[in-house]
């Protein structure tokens, strides 16, 4: 004992109290849903995808030892791209014609404007174009043969998934050229068909086997002929509506489906210079600024509701308004001349249903086209056994098979919102759902009731990303985030082409972001509700207590030492920290 | 410029770290290895804001010094919380003196070093508001006029926090204490000059004076190395709120400190040679009732006519140190926004 005067102990370590036992709550890190994840009719992991983009093209910045690559040396750019496709083969084409319903739904939307999350899809499918990346087919051949009818968004997302599972699959449609409504329904101004046959065609080289030009008459035959163990019946709602308008004998009268799908061919169609589309969803829309594109001085929507009542995109309505395209509300077609129409004005009643109020206006026009919505033609199942046929679409289980064993549909034949990604969700879903019945196993139908979801967003994602048996994670709401921690970044806007130059061409109306800007977007993620790794957590704890675990591995709270401030969570900027009480 | 520039969006300069970052634009609190000056075990309330604001600050100032410092700490929460005997908490140099003469005693451990011919061994001196604005004044004058080798820092929570919250020359207008209990015709302490620090500092024309909060780790961090950078005498006031004593929730610490720069409570700025060279911009500019309503020592103020009027004074401090200091002048909408360019 060789001690200062009046000292008497070693110095300590203040390690040696506990404080620990003073909590009464306790931090713990979560893993919450995002809201754009959970709005994907796809079923896509975007917020997982941006991740990845964050990095940019390659790992020339931030700290070595991040997971990236999984041992394959991709990083960046490429790694988002297969994220993508792990749900969606189309990434490209959704880049351009998804309505986005991630965006709507992004947190940051509250802050300053959405992250371009579509933008910045399309930037990653065009740049797996470009570099020629692929997606190999490493499972083992299953043996089983699935018969594909209809080439549109939906089969082609089943046949791709359905290979990827390493079953042989034939896709056949009525049609010589793959694409369906893609290429049929979707002016070129929306989706160039260069873009549309390099990821069609990435599908076909995956070992599809491509069958054009075959109309599938009878199901059951075709399944017992070409010896098929299971089939995905996404033929599409290709039949427009027609509704009686008294029409003079020269009246020309068409129906929008038949005048897009004519857009491809050789011979387009006639249309004159004043043209009036008759509906209000997209179609119409698509129909009025392909009619301005063919030299239509005047083309007017004529819509029996009001503008908050279309069923059209308000993005649509947008780009159709700027092109110089008219819209008459609360007006029905009452007859239709040579030259003339007669329009009957309307009225809302109180339950929202237009009614006539006998006050008629003349509206001049060479052409009426119909976008009255579109039908399913579903003479293939006639005879099949147990499929229920209910306001004109095909009944189908949460598993999207039909009343009859082996038999799946899907898309827009099925009944759920017409949408290129939510077919694209019913591919994914269906082809998971024709290999659990291939394997023999039961599938996942909790109620019994066969029916598709109208909800579209939540379906395909619980079905993908949370296994049986557990609950759906919570979403990660805005209230949930410390906003101060983000950069103040508005969104950019993608370029338009001027609306003057576009009613004269088909280019691509809405052009894409480069590398920079791109990189900009995907960085405007706030990755609502899981960690990023911004070491805000272990920056901000008074008492240490936050143990960083490494780059990849996140953090651990030191619960020897943590006394439950709640510092961290209420600074966390993604709010995936908790404070959960102690058992006492 | 204390808002470090750093080509990633998603929590640009805010957050303690990210990623995406490399080494050298990390802050020194996201470092895996930072020096933890003041260890985990310490006796601080839940959500204490001086040891938060005592870290941050001696981490910064060992990485600014590759590891070479001494500390000199006055009585008070700080030195009491973290050296029960026999334990400490401290992980670097460290020598306690008097409540009142930690400028002094700093003042001589560069005396020291300076006859031992140490010049790579710099000197911190440190204490909460009472040791620095009340008890220590006279020694922290004399420190700046004979221009010592000493980073002083005071860790502000406006009051006397470890001998039961009594007023001290930092404790704001309004303010109840134990000792400006929230009664009478003007309750809570009165409005008056009381002392402010840094601008007393700032008269001194030493090298250099900076004010901070630990709600701008980034802007702290660069303070204490900039300091680090000079010598002489220098200064750097820390608001660290203190949830025991401003009656506020332990998880707030940090908001209300945030609080109190973008209501223009507290100017945070710095100094070179007596004139100052820059100010943090409001960001979000919030009334002063956002940071009040936090803070029970403030509850007398809402609901009556009277505290109303109260809270309509205050407002016109704030305003008035956004006027003085420029707080909003400088701000421009893409004062912390990065272009796309930027981004790259």
């Amino acid at each position: 004992m060789n001690k200062p005067f009046a000292i008497t102990l070693d110095p300590g370590s203040s390690l040696a109290n506990k404080t620990g036992s003073w909590r009464t709550e306790r931090p713990v890190y979560v893993d919450l849903l995002p809201p754009c994840n959970h709005a994907c009719p796809a079923g896509e992991n975007i917020q997982q995808w941006l991740y990845y983009a964050e990095e940019g093209a390659s790992q020339d910045t931030g700290q070595a030892g991040y997971d990236t690559g999984q041992d394959t040396g991709q990083v960046g750019y490429e790694m988002a791209w297969r994220q993508i496709m792990r749900d969606n083969p189309l990434p490209a084409i959704m880049g351009r014609v998804c309505y986005r319903p991630c965006e709507t739904a992004c947190n940051r939307a509250q802050l300053d404007a959405p992250v371009g999350i579509n933008a910045v899809e399309r930037f990653l499918g065009d740049e797996a174009i470009r570099h020629g990346w692929t997606v190999p087919v490493s499972a083992p051949d299953s043996g089983k043969r699935v018969l594909i009818v209809g080439a549109g968004p939906s089969g082609l997302s089943a046949a791709y998934h359905l290979r990827l599972l390493g079953h042989q699959v034939t896709l056949r449609d009525s049609a010589a050229v793959l694409g369906g409504m893609l290429r049929f329904g979707i002016p070129a101004y929306r989706l160039p068909r260069d873009i549309l046959d390099a990821e069609v065609g990435r599908i076909l080289a995956m070992g599809v086997t491509w069958e054009g030009g075959q109309q599938v008459t009878d199901i059951n035959t075709a399944m017992v002929n070409g010896g098929f163990d299971a089939a995905f019946l996404a033929v599409g709602a290709q039949r427009g509506k027609r509704a009686y308008i008294p029409a003079g004998d020269s009246a020309r009268i068409l129906d929008a489906v038949t005048m897009l799908h004519s857009m491809d061919g050789a011979q387009r169609p006639q249309l004159g210079r004043r043209v009036a589309i008759y509906g209000g969803g997209n179609t119409a829309m698509d129909a009025a600024r392909t009619a301005r594109r063919l030299g239509a001085a005047d083309a007017v929507v004529v819509y029996r509701r009001t503008r908050d009542r279309m069923p059209a995109h308000d993005i649509e309505v947008e780009e159709a308004t700027d092109e110089g395209v008219r819209m008459m509300w609360l007006s029905t077609i009452a007859r239709a001349d040579e030259g003339t129409l007669t329009i009957e004005k309307m009225k809302l009643d109180e339950a929202g249903f237009p009614q006539p109020t006998g006050e008629f206006t003349e509206l001049a026009a060479d052409t009426v086209v119909l976008a009255l919505g579109q039908e399913a033609e579903l003479a293939l199942l006639d005879g099949v056994a147990g499929i229920t046929i209910a306001d004109g679409v095909v009944q189908v289980g949460p598993d999207l098979m039909t009343g009859h064993p082996g038999i799946f549909a899907g898309g827009d034949m099925v009944p759920a919102e017409r949408t290129v990604t939510v077919a694209i969700g019913h591919g994914k879903k269906a082809a998971r759902s024709i290999d659990a019945y291939l394997r023999g196993e039961a599938a996942t139908t909790t109620d019994g009731v066969r029916h598709a979801t109208g909800d579209s967003a939540a379906a395909p994602l619980a079905a993908n990303t949370v296994p049986a048996g557990q609950p759906a994670p919570r979403l990660a709401d805005f209230s949930r985030l410390n906003t101060w921690y983000y950069s103040d970044a508005p969104a950019t806007v993608r370029p338009q082409l001027a609306a003057a130059r576009r009613i004269s061409t088909f280019d691509e109306v809405t052009g894409g972001l480069d590398e920079s800007t791109a990189l900009f977007e995907a960085r405007r993620c706030m990755s609502c509700g899981n960690c990023f790794e911004c070491d805000n957590c272990y920056g901000v704890c008074p008492d240490n207590a936050v143990i960083n675990l490494g780059p990849g591995r996140r953090y651990e709270i030191d619960l020897d030492y943590c006394k439950g401030c709640g510092i961290c969570a209420a600074e966390c900027p993604c709010g995936a920290i908790d404070m959960i009480p102690e058992q006492i | 410029m204390p808002v470090q520039r750093v080509k990633f969006y998603q929590v640009g300069s805010f957050a303690a770290g990210n990623r995406l970052l490399a080494g050298d634009q990390q802050s020194v609190q996201s470092e895996p290895g930072r020096t933890n000056s003041l260890n985990c075990g310490h006796r601080a309330c839940q959500g204490c804001g001086e040891a938060l604001g005592a870290r941050y600050a001696l981490d910064a100032a060992m990485r600014a010094t590759n590891r070479q410092l001494i500390a000199v700490n006055a009585t008070g929460c700080l030195e009491v919380f973290s050296t029960p005997y026999p334990e400490t908490s401290w992980q670097i140099p460290w020598i306690h003196s008097l409540f009142g003469n930690a400028p002094a005693v700093a003042t001589g451990v560069a005396a020291a070093l300076r006859a031992k011919g140490r010049r790579d061994v710099r000197v911190v001196g440190q204490g909460g508001d009472g040791g620095t604005v009340d008890i220590g004044f006279a020694c922290l004058s004399g420190m700046f006029e004979r221009n010592d080798d000493v980073l002083f820092i005071c860790y502000d929570n406006e009051a006397y926090m470890n001998t039961g919250v009594q007023r001290s020359g930092a404790t704001p207008p309004a303010a109840r204490t134990a000792t400006t209990p929230a009664v009478g015709p003007e309750p809570g302490n009165s409005f008056g000059q009381g002392k402010n620090a840094p601008l007393i500092a700032l008269a001194h024309q030493i090298p250099y004076v900076a004010t901070a909060t630990v709600a701008g780790l980034r802007d702290l961090e660069y303070k204490v190395q900039r300091a680090m950078e000079l010598h002489g005498a220098r200064y750097l006031h820390i608001l660290v709120p203190c949830p025991l004593g401003w009656g506020s929730a332990p998880s707030d610490t940090i908001k209300i400190a945030r609080l109190a720069e973008q209501t223009g409570l507290f100017p945070v700025f710095e100094a070179v040679g007596g004139e100052v060279v820059s100010v943090s911009p409001i960001r979000r500019k919030a009334p002063v009732e956002d940071y009040l309503r936090l803070q029970s020592r403030y509850s007398h103020l809402f609901g009556t006519p009277a505290g109303a009027e109260v809270i309509a004074r205050l407002q016109q401090l704030a305003d008035a140190n956004i006027a003085r200091f420029g707080l909003l002048e400088s701000r421009r909408d893409d004062a912390y926004a990065l272009s796309a360019e930027e981004a790259q």
